[in-house]
């Protein structure tokens, strides 16, 4: 009993010092000169580009590890092919691989003295230190969320489902739309929403692949590190309060779908007994 | 108008593996037919061909006298139960059920109308906004055999229907699905490893053995005159005894007379169930009794002779009459079983060779 209580007071006073006193501190810093001053941090014109060049980001980057996901899964857990391991391995790369050096390999790849830098010039297209860089690095990073959280669950699922659809008169794309992903349903959106999460909060690759022109290449937490270093503290916490936010926001929702399906959602993840 | 499907030199490999070794199977209409045999003979093979979840390497299936081969599954008027189920979990029992009618983009008042029909038929009406994982086994079996035949399918597929339930369950069910047949006439296979189950509920029973049908008929008739030593040994306990026939009687190699056949001299394996083998008490009796096991209405009692154990079974209440006692002596009297060759195919019946109870024989007797 005692070991217990011990080891949940050491896990709750952990979470107060790394996640609610940081958050308690961004909201209070954020106000500190008054709701007009945060508000006004919010609308500047720079701040207003950052947040659309985030949004615009997380847009390509998301969608696109969704379609990667779903294909990497429907590889994995419905084909045995030589590599397949090397594959699942593959995918799981740019959660060991430092962001930095995944911005910089970028960087070396497409940089201007990078492997394909004189075609791209001479081609007139710009991926380093332009809106292409920073929604390359961003897919890169965020690739592992989507595969990983469905690949499992593709696995344990197996084919016995769609094989019934088969036999029950289905065809190839009444099968994947109306029995392969809605069982994976779930799945897939806690891995969005955390690919999401991640893709607006990203710093390291994006940092090393923007310019960090303020205002032109600068995303949410690059503006955070722009405005601080500009001595504008108050505006720095008032946008870091935005990304503490969505964080937020992305757990109520996923707190309150998995509320209201509850019962769907317990149903499809029990494991099938037999 | 029942649907009748005939099967013609089907052989399947896998890799190196030939899981159907030239199957040849007449289904009659609306017969409800057996594919029994042990893991690995090919019976869920064979179920999945006729479905047209595999492809055979080659020969030909018919339905209806049309070749169903190059036609895929939905063109097939197949309905499937798989082992597991297979039920869509994110789906309520009743959208599983409507799902083909769906696929067939048919009326929604239609879907409604033939779902509940359906759900009345396997008594699940109050469940039908459930999820598969809030069923118990019994109510999913039934579920998956609803969906299965919503769209009124010609021919039903079971692939070891019973075989993920427990024993109560089972037998109910097995009693529903027979009387469901009577009720629809479906022309239905299921596939079980389960004597008991097959010859319970099908009409004719096929037996399937690494690949290859050994015997088809009906339950009596494949009880009462199996094919071969296989289908002997599958069909329940046996005691397998090597001996020979000389002049119609057959002696077991451990010397003692085991029953007359008409078979023809030479080396031959008897086998005899152990309802067949009746031990009576005598004091100067050769064998003895190892151990008795009662097992509610029948007793199974082990003899045992120079070495050699065979089993003899019956009723509790004939053990109490007889007045068996653990290590007393007894004379064996065989009353019947099977002989085969040596290679396990021919087989004669035995009877009860009159008036010889079965002790040590004179060494002369041998052959």
């Amino acid at each position: 009993m005692a070991v217990r209580r011990v080891l949940i007071a050491v896990a709750i006073a952990f979470m107060i010092l790394f996640l609610v006193m940081p958050l308690i501190i961004v909201f209070s810093e954020a106000m500190s000169a008054g709701i007009g001053t945060y508000f006004n941090a919010l609308v500047d014109p720079n701040v207003a580009d950052a947040i659309y060049l985030t949004l615009v980001i997380a847009a390509v980057a998301v969608p696109a590890n969704l379609v990667f996901g779903i294909m990497a899964s429907w590889c994995i857990a419905k084909f045995d092919f030589a590599g397949r391991n090397v594959l699942i391995t593959l995918i799981d790369l740019p959660f060991s691989i430092s962001p930095v050096i995944a911005g910089l390999l970028e960087v070396l790849l497409f940089g201007l003295n990078g492997l394909f830098g004189g075609w791209l010039s001479d081609h007139n297209i710009q991926i380093i230190f332009a809106l292409p860089g920073m929604i390359l690095a961003t897919t890169f990073v965020t690739f592992p969320f989507v595969a990983r959280e469905i690949i499992p669950l593709a696995q344990e699922q197996g084919n016995d489902e769609e094989e019934a659809a088969v036999t029950l008169g289905a065809g190839g794309l009444q099968i994947f739309f109306r029995v392969s992903l809605p069982k994976l349903r779930w799945g897939l959106f806690y891995g969005v929403l955390l690919c999401n999460a991640r893709a607006m909060g990203e710093f390291g690759a994006v940092s090393v692949v923007s310019g960090k022109i303020f205002g032109q290449t600068d995303t949410l937490s690059l503006a955070v590190e722009s405005l601080y270093e500009s001595y504008d503290i108050q505006a720095a916490f008032a946008v870091a309060s935005l990304l503490a936010g969505l964080a937020l926001l992305t757990l109520v929702l996923k707190a309150g779908l998995e509320w209201r399906h509850r019962d769907e959602i317990h149903a499809v993840r029990r494991k099938r007994s037999s | 108008m029942s649907t009748e499907i005939e099967i013609a030199g089907i052989v399947r490999r896998f890799g190196p593996h030939t899981v159907l070794n030239d199957v040849n199977l007449s289904v009659r209409p609306g017969e409800l037919l057996a594919l029994l045999g042990p893991s690995g003979s090919g019976k869920t093979t064979l179920l999945r061909l006729i479905a047209g979840l595999d492809q055979p390497d080659s020969g030909n299936i018919q339905i209806d006298r049309a070749d169903a081969l190059g036609r895929k599954p939905k063109e097939r008027g197949v309905g499937f139960v798989f082992q597991h189920y297979a039920l869509f979990r994110h789906m309520t029992v009743f959208e599983n059920i409507a799902f083909s009618l769906r696929i067939r983009k048919a009326a929604k008042p239609e879907v409604k109308a033939r779902v509940e029909e359906l759900l009345k038929l396997i008594q699940l009406e109050s469940l039908a906004g459930r999820y598969p994982a809030q069923l118990s086994g019994g109510q999913r079996q039934r579920v998956a055999l609803a969906r299965a035949l919503a769209s009124q399918p010609r021919v039903l597929l079971l692939d070891e229907p019973f075989g993920a339930l427990d024993a109560v369950v089972r037998r109910d069910l097995r009693r529903w699905l027979r009387q469901l047949h009577e009720e629809m006439n479906i022309t239905t296979l299921f596939v079980t490893h389960d004597q008991e189950e097959a010859f319970d509920l099908a009409d004719r029973v096929v037996i399937m053995n690494a690949g290859k049908i050994c015997q088809e008929g009906t339950p009596i008739e494949i009880y009462r005159t199996p094919a071969n030593a296989f289908v002997h040994e599958f069909l329940g306990e046996s005691n397998i005894l090597p001996a020979a026939v000389r002049d119609g009687v057959v002696y077991a190699d451990a010397g003692f007379v085991i029953g007359a056949a008409a078979a023809p001299d030479g080396k031959v394996t008897g086998y005899i169930r152990p309802h067949h083998v009746s031990p009576l008490a005598n004091q100067n009796g050769a064998w003895r009794v190892l151990r008795i096991a009662a097992t509610g209405s029948h007793a199974r009692i082990s003899l045992g002779l120079d070495g050699l154990t065979i089993e003899a079974a019956m009723t509790a209440d004939a053990l109490l009459e007889s007045g068996l006692v653990s290590d007393a002596p007894v004379d064996v009297l065989f009353s019947g079983g099977t002989v085969f060759d040596a290679d396990g195919t021919k087989p004669v019946k035995m009877f009860a060779a009159r008036g010889v109870v079965a002790g040590p024989v004179q060494a002369s007797l041998h052959v």
